[in-house]
């Protein structure tokens, strides 16, 4: 793991260089500024059950969908179409620690730019000068989801960019992949058929897959060590996928 | 790092094959301490792969490739620390700086910091680019990048350098200068450079290995390789005189020469004269003084030496006939192979 920390400068680097990365940042603020303003608005013509945090969290899905392959399309796939993975594969580093650098970084800045979004509580505290606006434990709990939904998610961009040489073909396919993990148990779960007999677990699995359950989980407070294990494990499953197939590509030419 | 073994490549029974179509077969060779080695071969014949396979970026299907001692399947990361490759058409990150490129290269390569910023200073002047050291690389010019491509390379200072046609696209002052680069690495890196471009490959090289189809078809310094696949040497001579025994005559000289062409006289009296020996000793100075002996008014004489260029057709061609079937053609052993 030696070279870890100089691939992954080295990717901090690309990022902060990449118009992508910028791209996805206007977009994700402006959209997320939009939402959280809509809610504000909700909220100040009607009193609603829960508090804003919670609902700020629930649409977590959509900045996702297109910050996510901005962040990781390029990774892999524009190296491999350059050439350059040819010589980083050739100095003493070997596929794991490429991948993993590649993921820290893109990982980073996921963190960083929802990180930013602090902000829009802060200007809320500073404005209406009423602590109650300012409830730090669903944003507490929001965040934590954030952060780990967010190795998953990374993960899964970084696996689509190791299938191909092409940055929008990576990009379509890690916004395939996140449809299907993210609203795929959803609709999934809505046929009524796994409601009988021997279908009962598929759909307790389904269930237990829910994203959206797991946001309404986190901004309630309640971190359920299966949800921990089920990011934690589908992001090392999504990375290993990856370094083979870096590795895979490379056996076949 | 170790030390270095007098043997730093050796190649045993390498065979690479992508589905169906068998791109290395069976290919030996090994590769000394400080040496310069030439691969050759027209497009496809297998140099980039094997290339690969040296680097440990591809893996082969059978065979063993030993760097510095080390075996690069099953070290990888040892071999890989011995090893500075450049690939064709050497790929660079179009956004980042030169000195920053090497840094970054360096790092990997597991220099130590106060030693790799020195050395970056030292392979920019040794290669020319310290104007250069701050430019974008995507914005430099062909020769430029080649150039950082080689100053990366040998940033390390590794006991084997690989380069894949490293003079690719240069202008000929640019290849002078990459081909003066390469020959100051000679005794202390071993190098393989391959190419197709011949007279590059006999400027610099001290062995050259032709291959084609994946196997090695001819191999030994510029030399030796003409003496084995034309096996004689010839002369051209321009005389005078009276020309009917001349075969005869030249007998008296060397039992092995031969006539092996003898032109029309133009209206001054002169011809010229293709002489063929199979021996290698040169025959130029007993001809300058038996000839005029022999009353012969002789203009000039040359020894005409077949270029790398004729050694590389003649054993790509051979290879090819090898390869072909042996099926009769109307009576005819083979089926007509080109012309030579």
């Amino acid at each position: 793991m030696r070279h870890y920390f100089t691939i992954f400068s080295h990717e901090v680097r690309t990022l902060l260089y990449s118009p992508s990365t910028y791209i996805a940042a206007v977009f994700f603020l402006g959209v997320m500024g939009f939402f959280f303003s809509n809610i504000l608005e909700a909220y100040s013509k009607a009193p609603q059950e829960t508090p804003p945090a919670v609902v700020f969290f629930q649409v977590f899905w959509f900045p996702v969908l297109f910050m996510v392959p901005l962040l990781t399309m390029k990774t892999i796939a524009d190296e491999r179409r350059q050439g350059t993975l040819e010589t980083l594969l050739t100095t003493p580093v070997n596929t794991a620690e490429v991948v993993l650098g590649k993921f820290s970084a893109a990982y980073l800045f996921y963190l960083l730019l929802w990180g930013s979004t602090l902000g829009f509580h802060y200007l809320l505290q500073l404005y209406a000068r009423d602590s109650r606006f300012l409830d730090p434990a669903p944003l507490l709990g929001g965040y934590l989801f954030i952060a780990v939904s967010g190795l998953l998610f990374i993960a899964i961009g970084i696996f689509a960019s190791s299938m191909t040489r092409s940055q929008p073909v990576a990009g379509i396919f890690t916004v395939v992949l996140l449809i299907l993990v993210i609203l795929g148990p959803r609709y999934l779960g809505e046929i009524s058929a796994l409601n009988t007999g021997v279908l009962r677990p598929v759909k307790g699995a389904l269930d237990s897959l829910q994203i959206f359950t797991h946001v309404e989980d986190f901004t309630h407070g309640i971190i359920d060590t299966r949800q921990l294990f089920y990011y934690l494990t589908g992001s090392a499953l999504a990375l290993l996928f990856s370094i083979l197939g870096v590795e895979a590509k490379l056996l076949n030419g | 790092m170790a030390e270095i073994p007098d043997i730093t490549i050796e190649v045993s029974h390498l065979v690479k094959t992508y589905g169906a179509l068998t791109a290395v077969n069976d290919l030996s060779f090994s590769v000394k301490r400080g040496e310069i080695v030439g691969l050759l071969g027209p497009n496809g014949a297998g140099k980039s792969t094997t290339m690969r396979i040296l680097t440990g970026y591809l893996p082969a299907n059978s065979g063993s490739v030993r760097i510095c001692g080390h075996p690069v399947a099953s070290e990888p990361e040892a071999t890989k620390r011995h090893v500075g490759y450049m690939p064709e058409n050497n790929p660079l990150p179009d956004d980042m700086r030169v000195s920053e490129y090497l840094w970054f290269r360096g790092r990997l390569k597991e220099m130590p910091r106060a030693r790799l910023r020195a050395r970056i200073d030292e392979v920019l002047e040794l290669c020319d680019l310290k104007r250069n050291r701050h430019r974008i690389l995507g914005r430099l010019s062909k020769g430029n990048k080649q150039r950082v491509g080689i100053a990366e390379a040998i940033l390390a200072e590794p006991a084997v350098i690989i380069m894949d046609e490293p003079t690719i696209g240069l202008d000929p002052h640019q290849i002078i200068i990459v081909r003066d680069l390469i020959a100051s690495l000679r005794g202390r890196m071993s190098v393989i450079i391959s190419s197709h471009i011949l007279p590059e490959i006999e400027a610099t090289c001290d062995r050259v290995l032709i291959i084609n189809g994946g196997r090695i078809v001819a191999q030994g310094s510029p030399a030796e390789l003409r003496h084995e696949i034309f096996g004689s040497t010839s002369y051209r001579v321009e005389l005078a005189g009276e020309t009917a025994n001349l075969a005869a005559q030249l007998k008296g000289i060397d039992s092995a020469l031969t006539v092996a062409a003898l032109g029309d006289c133009a209206a001054d009296g002169f011809c010229t004269a293709t002489l063929v020996t199979a021996s290698a000793a040169d025959l130029g100075e007993q001809l300058l003084a038996a000839l005029p002996a022999l009353g012969y008014r002789v203009r000039s004489l040359g020894r005409t030496q077949p270029s790398l260029e004729d050694v590389f057709l003649a054993a790509t061609r051979r290879s090819w006939d090898a390869r072909l079937p042996d099926k009769p053609v109307n009576g005819d052993a083979r089926a007509p192979l080109p012309k030579f």
